[in-house]
């Protein structure tokens, strides 16, 4: 058991071993990069130097799909399973791939040194089909070769922007990342310095006025999350950037990470200057090494600048932030879950009361944002509350980010003020459906939204006008179904997500999300049973409505939606008949 | 703040203290609300979610056994939507796992009129017993996931961490650090998580040799032999390293 060498493993540890278990996640990122995956004596190292219990070490690396327990080979690729990149081909693809490493002669510098995973989605929707080639992200229609793609020769995929306004991707799609220097020449960190020299009181206030509203999917008021965090009793309070996108079909935090790291900075910045935190986390998703890596220059670039440390701009405050990457959990997005994870845990979501403004990280009151959210902040301290509110409509005030991918003309990101509609979206902004099709169904929100159909095209794309109309906004996903579809496939593969997702610890998820699963593969197989539509509306309206945390509550919302629409595909003939 | 929270359950008043879980009151006022996971003794960690409630005003249920009362709630403990969770959650449980040796969770399904065999060609749990140590036995097709043995096991109580966690979702287990024979692992034996099972996936081992027929003499010559051997299994190493 101990022919293992843990004398480079002990030289390393020496940086973790102070910060006690919240270091445990890093600790074992460190781990694997020296042997490769983690090995029983090398979680037995960890758990020492961290002063971790041995059992509770083996339960965070079995909860995360990226550490692993046994070897894997030199090359990890993980090719997308989700909507978009399937239905862009990625199944023949992956097979052809297996078939070549397959064939590879024992001479070959790649024989038996690769690992391919079936992968959630990465979150590079617009580019599908796509996958991770040790971590580094791969489009798979460009591949002209495998060796060159097993090399990491293949090019950097570029995020594809557009919407009639640039406001929080002004800094978007230029095919570079904006260094500190550039965000400054371009009037960034204005917002920080300027909020620096009044009062916590008068930024949230701002907030408020502008009404800006939480861009994770759950649209709480950001300006009530901060107050009630700055009100928390305590001193020591935190602030998190929730940078954990994986919600299948959203990548607009990737792009806004890539791209332009430091409107994010400048945007936790000042939510921590506003709720009086002086330590604040980017939880980045651990398929996301690209925008981990650039965030985590931008910090030590504004680190170097004296935007964080001690007495900022003369002004006395405070604050710094620290980087963090996740390893493979959606439920990780979830902002009590995404404490656990920080703190060193498995991702199990927490009970709600106490809610995070006065209970969230170590216990302490936490203000925890998305990104899209934070990069608003900046641009409504620039601009003003009032002209803030001009852009959007009266109740969904400010631009939106937009995620198309599926079978759409021009995927990509698109930036647009609240209430354009759907039609103008798809079809004005992004080519209509692609070539020669058209539009069978949309999927609002993401795995966890629900399907629109063509008599919603003229909704008005505000929080107000699809509530109305029954659809969720989330996270601003559209993924877009052509007439060849078959929805039941695609049904299939979101509750396959969910399962793969659910993280266990509630009896309705944990169970409901694999029952859901059996059942849609008897759909798909043809093979439905006489009461499995009444089986899949029990499951789904108990998971909904008794399922501890919002992955649960949501993990049959798109097919309780499929069934609503498409009643049909979930019945047995005999039934149909009646 | 007052001392006294005034609440509707099922239509009746209820006055507790504030701090009260619903549970709390509801039992306080003669009504019986079911749980699997709740113990008097550990955490509440709401995971079973059997012991739902709808509370007016909520958007989804609400778990009695954490949420606490408070003035004016108006609660219903058997309304459609309750019902229909608890129905499902246990006809899921029973497809799920084998609940043979859990007779309250086997009365609630009487109780709630779950159907048996609600979920055909249903995946379930399948393990082999583990029985790698003189004290007690590990027969994990009967886990329902309560929690309270890791609980136990750790904060809760004894501070040993033996067992915890491994895989996630519906595959998630308990389990010792990387599968290692219980004896091999931090556990000192004090029984806590087998008295606190719900469902005799942890069992005495004399228990469950009984249940095989074993006498009582039998029994007395196994265990006794099996701890004398463990005990000499574990001299040896030390003696080679002296």
């Amino acid at each position: 058991m101990t022919d293992f060498d843990l004398t480079p493993l002990k030289a390393v540890m020496g940086d973790y071993a102070p910060q006690g278990r919240t270091a445990l996640l890093p600790a074992l990122y460190a781990a694997q990069e020296i042997y490769g995956y983690l090995p029983e004596p090398v979680a037995a190292e960890v758990a020492r130097s961290l002063n971790v219990p041995l059992v509770e070490v083996f339960g965070v690396i079995d909860f995360y799909t990226m550490f692993y327990r046994e070897p894997v080979g030199k090359t990890v690729i993980h090719v997308c399973n989700d909507p978009a990149c399937t239905m862009a081909g990625s199944e023949p693809i992956l097979k052809r791939l297996t078939q070549h490493l397959e064939s590879l002669s024992p001479e070959n510098p790649n024989y038996q040194t690769v690992t391919i995973e079936r992968a959630p989605c990465l979150g590079l929707c617009e580019h599908a089909p796509t996958a991770l080639v040790r971590g580094k992200p791969v489009g798979l229609s460009d591949v002209r070769s495998w060796e060159e793609m097993l090399n990491g020769e293949t090019r950097q995929l570029e995020a594809k922007v557009g919407g009639t306004i640039r406001l929080l991707t002004a800094n978007c799609g230029q095919g570079y990342t904006l260094t500190l220097r550039q965000y400054e020449a371009r009037g960034g960190y204005t917002a920080y310095r300027k909020a620096l020299t009044g009062s916590p009181t008068t930024v949230i206030d701002v907030v408020k006025a502008a009404g800006l509203v939480g861009r994770g999917g759950a649209a709480f008021p950001t300006s009530v999350k901060w107050e009630g965090t700055s009100r928390a009793p305590g001193t020591e309070k935190y602030v998190v950037c929730n940078a954990d996108e994986a919600e299948p079909g959203t990548f607009k935090d990737r792009v806004l990470m890539e791209d332009d790291p430091h409107t994010i900075l400048e945007g936790l910045m000042i939510a921590a200057f506003a709720v009086g935190a002086s330590k604040g986390y980017i939880y980045v998703r651990g398929e996301y090494l690209r925008p981990y890596q650039m965030m985590k220059a931008a910090v030590q670039e504004a680190r170097e600048a004296g935007f964080l440390g001690e007495n900022i701009f003369g002004s006395g405050f405070k604050f710094d932030i620290e980087l963090r990457r996740g390893a493979g959990a959606y439920i990780c997005g979830e902002e009590t879950a995404q404490f656990e994870s920080i703190e060193g845990k498995r991702g199990f979501p927490r009970v709600k009361p106490p809610f995070p403004t006065t209970n969230g990280l170590f216990g302490k009151p936490t203000s925890i944002n998305n990104v899209e959210t934070l990069a608003n902040v900046p641009l409504i301290l620039r601009m003003g509350a009032e002209e803030y509110r001009k852009i959007g409509t009266e109740k969904s005030p400010g631009p939106k980010l937009f995620c198309l991918s599926g079978d759409v003309a021009h995927p990509g990101l698109y930036e647009v003020p609240f209430g354009t509609t759907f039609r103008e979206l798809l079809f004005d902004l992004a080519g209509g459906v692609r070539s020669g099709h058209s539009l069978q169904s949309a999927l609002f929100g993401g795995a966890a939204g629900a399907f629109a159909l063509e008599s919603h095209l003229d909704v008005r794309l505000t929080f107000e006008d699809l509530r109305a109309a029954g659809l969720p906004l989330g996270s601003g996903v559209i993924t877009v179904f052509d007439e060849t579809r078959d929805m039941r496939d695609i049904c299939l593969r979101l509750a396959q997500f969910f399962a793969d997702e659910s993280c266990g610890k509630c009896y309705p998820c944990q169970m409901g999300t694999q029952r859901q699963v059996e059942i849609i593969q008897r759909v798909l197989d043809g093979q439905i049973l006489p009461a499995d539509w009444d089986r899949l509306q029990d499951i789904g309206w108990t998971m909904t409505d008794a399922s501890l945390c919002g992955l649960g509550q949501t993990a049959a919302s798109a097919v309780l939606s499929a069934m609503k629409h498409w009643p049909h595909l979930f019945q047995t003939p005999e039934a149909l008949a009646q | 703040m007052s001392d006294t929270i005034n609440l509707i359950i099922d239509g009746k008043q209820v006055f507790v203290p504030p701090g009260t879980t619903i549970l709390a009151a509801a039992r306080e006022a003669g009504i019986e609300i079911p749980t699997i996971c709740f113990h008097e003794a550990t955490t509440s960690n709401a995971l079973c979610r059997i012991c739902v409630v709808e509370v007016e005003g909520s958007r989804v249920l609400v778990p009695s056994c954490v949420a606490n009362v408070s003035e004016g709630m108006k609660v219903q403990t058997q309304s459609e939507r309750v019902m229909r969770s608890r129905r499902t959650i246990l006809e899921m449980l029973e497809s799920t796992v084998d609940l043979s040796d859990a007779p309250e969770i086997q009365s609630m399904i009487t109780e709630y009129k779950a159907e048996p065999d609600r979920y055909p060609q249903a995946k379930s749990r399948i393990s082999t017993p583990i029985d790698d140590n003189p004290m007690y036995l590990r027969d994990y097709a009967k886990c329902i996931l309560c929690w309270r043995c890791v609980q136990v096991c750790a904060e809760d109580a004894q501070y040993t961490y033996a067992i915890n966690f491994s895989g996630r979702g519906y595959d998630t287990q308990i389990s010792t650090f990387y599968e290692i024979p219980m004896p091999e692992s931090t556990c000192v034996f004090c029984g806590q998580c087998v008295g606190v099972c719900p469902t005799g996936a942890l069992k005495p081992k004399r228990q469950w040799l009984m249940e095989l027929g074993r006498t009582p003499d039998e029994i007395m010559d196994l265990t006794r032999s099996e701890r004398r051997n463990r005990r000499r299994r574990v001299e040896v190493p030390s003696n080679e390293q002296a």
